[in-house]
């Protein structure tokens, strides 16, 4: 099987059975991970351009690592030191860099859609690398990737994403991954971080963090960031970290055998503690390796490589 | 130069007229309804306009031509070609220009330039501030005797109530109306769209209906404070119709209009963050957009305008967050009018047309808007089964901005007519 889509914009348009084939064929790449000599052939001669209009260590590494693991060249665009600073468009930043005849562009981009707009601009292949508070379609898989991993299914688990689901792009994504693929989710946080009618979306919300980690098998620790606190949409980070910071005390109001994941950067002490963050059941460190074996899958995918042939 | 519109279904909403007849100009002036024959006119001084329906010259009373200022968006020559080809003979346009109309000498800019132009009537609308800040009341009463028709600070919204509540005092001792667009800006918030589901899933910011109810409910106590001629522009959202419809109700001197766009779309449009649809208001919901036809089928909404704002193709050919809010609306109105209200029988085809004939001249006070014998032939001819593809490449607007191409109506404007004479014809331009 192939992936049928030019683009991989959000994981709302993305059906089940693509998903399962991008995670089998994630967990495929993550066995190249493992070897001492990280280098395969399969996209020898094709050329990616990631483009971040946003600052990004980890997305924009992982995105070059999948890419150079795979024999493919990659060109890191930063518009801050580009001709963007001098008022150029998007849609002519694109056309100009599509004329260097690249195979795929990685965007992160501060505008919800923007990713869609370029996409509709030129016949190659778009990668979302976070766009605005819409989606992090990458981000959601290797979350799914990891929880896969460590639980063995995503059916019929119950996972709570707590924090500022208003703002989060991880929060959308996971929420359309993780409800195809069976899976409960709970948004957890204060009323002011929780979207306008988030109750119509197939999601259970709660602005009790007691009542909202009862009995879920995973918590998705968003970060809390201060500006939001400036805008007054919480009184302090103390008050945010008093009701709903993740502690060791609160993490046994869920199953026995939860795990925590986090898509960093992280405030240590104000949304996750520090003995949780380094915690055995902290999946921090494993869910970035994820995504470097998650974009080595899309990239793989998306240039008419198919799982099968990966198998074999 | 006499003219014979031989055998059409004349509806005048104003004189309670709909008939089959004859429709004599003479000098360009109505001077016959009905039974009236072509006497010693020419064969090409007649029009046979059997199955089409005439009515009064469409006014549009919200419109932007943006000129002087931003003419690489339209000019008021490409603005009344596109008023013409959509079936308008008079449209009231918007201050938001550069310099602002807020002058006597702008105001006048504007009628010399339309009167150069020599297409359709063109009525500015002054400003309530300088350079529409909301700090300083603009010199209205000299713009009222330069021409303007109206004010109105448009989509800069005064959000200071002991502001508002001066200029109204002052417009009322003028007896000139004040438009409102009504927009609390603490509450929208820079927002992109409307709030709600669809923002949310999108991850746009969104602008909640309260942000315009709010400053409805506030304008509607300041014109009951001052007795203002209220004039509330692009209502948009239930709540807004039913605070309008209660204030009618309590006798307070309140108009209001909404826009095609409110009663064709929903936000739904926005969803595959087409820029052409992000609009100010914004577009709701469909129960808002049911709200709107309630409200223009039991009169609470006296106007269909179309708040034509045309932006250019790069502007919107961008990120939605940065790109500008508004769509050009002159070509498809009366398309939008018949097929979502006449032809699925949510409003008359004469109540529909009075609110863009009679009413909104009434607004503005204006001696146009009707048939009535001796009063300027200015008319229009539409062709009410005739169905069309929206093609924005022929639009006679500099700017193609709308989200429906693509979009199948029913219903054309098929001559507009301006003192007598014929300006458009099968939504082409004769000049």
């Amino acid at each position: 099987m192939a992936l049928k889509r030019k683009d991989i914009l959000g994981l709302e348009e993305i059906t089940r059975e693509e998903i399962e084939l991008i995670l089998q064929t994630a967990l495929s790449m993550k066995e190249i991970l493992s070897r001492p000599i990280k280098k395969v052939p399969a996209l020898r001669g094709r050329s990616i351009v990631t483009l971040f209009y946003e600052p990004s260590t980890r997305t924009r590494t992982s995105f070059e690592i999948a890419a150079k693991i795979m024999s493919a060249d990659t060109s890191s665009i930063a518009p801050s030191t580009s001709s963007v600073v001098k008022g150029e468009s998007l849609k002519d930043t694109i056309l100009t860099l599509r004329a260097m005849r690249p195979d795929v562009f990685v965007i992160r981009h501060q505008a919800s859609g923007a990713p869609h707009f370029v996409a509709s601009l030129i016949p190659e292949s778009v990668i979302n690398a976070g766009d605005g508070m819409h989606e992090h379609p990458t981000q959601g898989l290797l979350d799914m990737m990891t929880i896969l991993e460590k639980k063995g299914k995503l059916e019929g688990l119950t996972v709570a994403i707590v924090g500022d689901i208003l703002h989060s792009r991880v929060a959308r994504s996971n929420m359309w991954g993780l409800t195809k693929m069976g899976a409960k989710v709970r948004f957890v946080g204060p009323k002011t971080l929780i979207p306008p009618e988030a109750d119509r979306l197939p999601v259970e919300v709660y602005t009790n963090i007691e009542e909202g980690l009862k009995d879920v098998d995973v918590i998705n620790v968003l970060r809390i960031q201060l500006e939001r606190m400036k805008k007054g949409l919480f009184p302090s980070l103390r008050e945010y970290t008093h009701f709903f910071g993740i502690t060791k005390k609160r993490l046994k109001l869920a199953k026995d055998d939860v795990i925590v994941l986090h898509p960093g950067p992280m405030n240590r002490g104000v949304e996750i503690m520090p003995d949780v963050a380094d915690c055995e059941i902290s999946m921090v460190t494993t869910q970035v390796t994820n995504g470097v074996a998650v974009r080595m899958a899309l990239l793989y995918l998306l240039l008419g490589g198919t799982g099968d042939a990966l198998a074999s | 130069m006499h003219l014979l519109l031989k055998g059409g279904r004349i509806v005048d909403p104003s004189q309670n007229l709909d008939t089959i007849g004859n429709l004599l100009i003479k000098n360009g002036k109505i001077a016959g309804i009905g039974q009236v024959e072509s006497g010693d006119l020419k064969p090409e001084q007649v029009e046979d306009v059997t199955g089409k329906v005439v009515v009064p010259g469409l006014i549009d009373m919200h419109v932007h031509l943006r000129e002087p200022g931003f003419e690489y968006k339209e000019d008021i020559t490409t603005g009344s070609y596109a008023a013409a080809a959509g079936g308008f003979t008079a449209v009231a346009c918007m201050p938001n220009t550069n310099p602002v109309a807020d002058t006597r000498s702008v105001i006048e800019f504007i009628l010399c330039r339309a009167d150069e132009v020599g297409l359709v009537k063109v009525y500015p609308i002054g400003a309530l501030t300088k350079e529409m800040k909301g700090e300083e009341m603009a010199e209205i009463g000299d713009m009222l005797e330069g021409g303007a028709v109206a004010f109105s600070d448009d989509a800069f919204p005064l959000q200071n109530s002991g502001l508002m509540r001066r200029v109204m005092d002052y417009c009322a001792m003028l007896n000139t109306p004040v438009i409102t667009h009504c927009e609390d800006l603490s509450l929208s918030d820079e927002g992109l769209m409307n709030e709600g589901i669809t923002s949310t899933i999108l991850g746009l910011k969104g602008i909640p209906s309260e942000a315009e109810e709010i400053m409805v409910a506030r304008n509607i106590m300041l014109a009951r404070l001052t007795n203002c001629k209220l004039h509330i522009a692009h209502v948009s959202t239930r709540g807004s119709v039913e605070l309008i419809r209660h204030a009618k109700e309590t006798g307070i001197n309140i108009t209001c209009e909404t826009c095609p766009q409110y009663f064709s779309l929903t936000e739904e449009a926005v969803r595959r963050y087409d820029t052409n649809a992000k609009i100010n208001p914004p577009l709701r919901t469909a129960d808002d957009v049911a709200a709107i036809k309630e409200g223009l089928a039991d009169g609470t909404i006296d106007v269909i305008a179309t708040d034509h704002a045309p932006h250019a193709i790069e502007e919107k050919e961008t990120e939605f967050a940065i790109a500008p809010s508004g769509m050009v609306g002159l070509e498809t109105a009366v398309g939008l009018v018949i097929t979502e209200l006449v032809k699925p029988g949510e409003l008359s085809l004469a109540n529909a047309f009075m609110k863009m004939t009679a009413a909104p001249a009434k607004v503005l006070g204006l001696d146009a808007g009707t048939l009535e014998i001796g009063k300027p032939a200015n008319i229009t001819v539409i062709d009410p089964e005739v169905e069309w593809i929206v093609d924005p490449s022929k639009f006679h607007s500099r700017s193609k901005n709308t989200p429906l191409k693509g979009k199948k109506l029913v219903g054309l404007p098929v001559l507009t007519i301006v003192d007598g004479k014929i300006i458009a014809r099968n939504q082409e331009v004769i000049a």
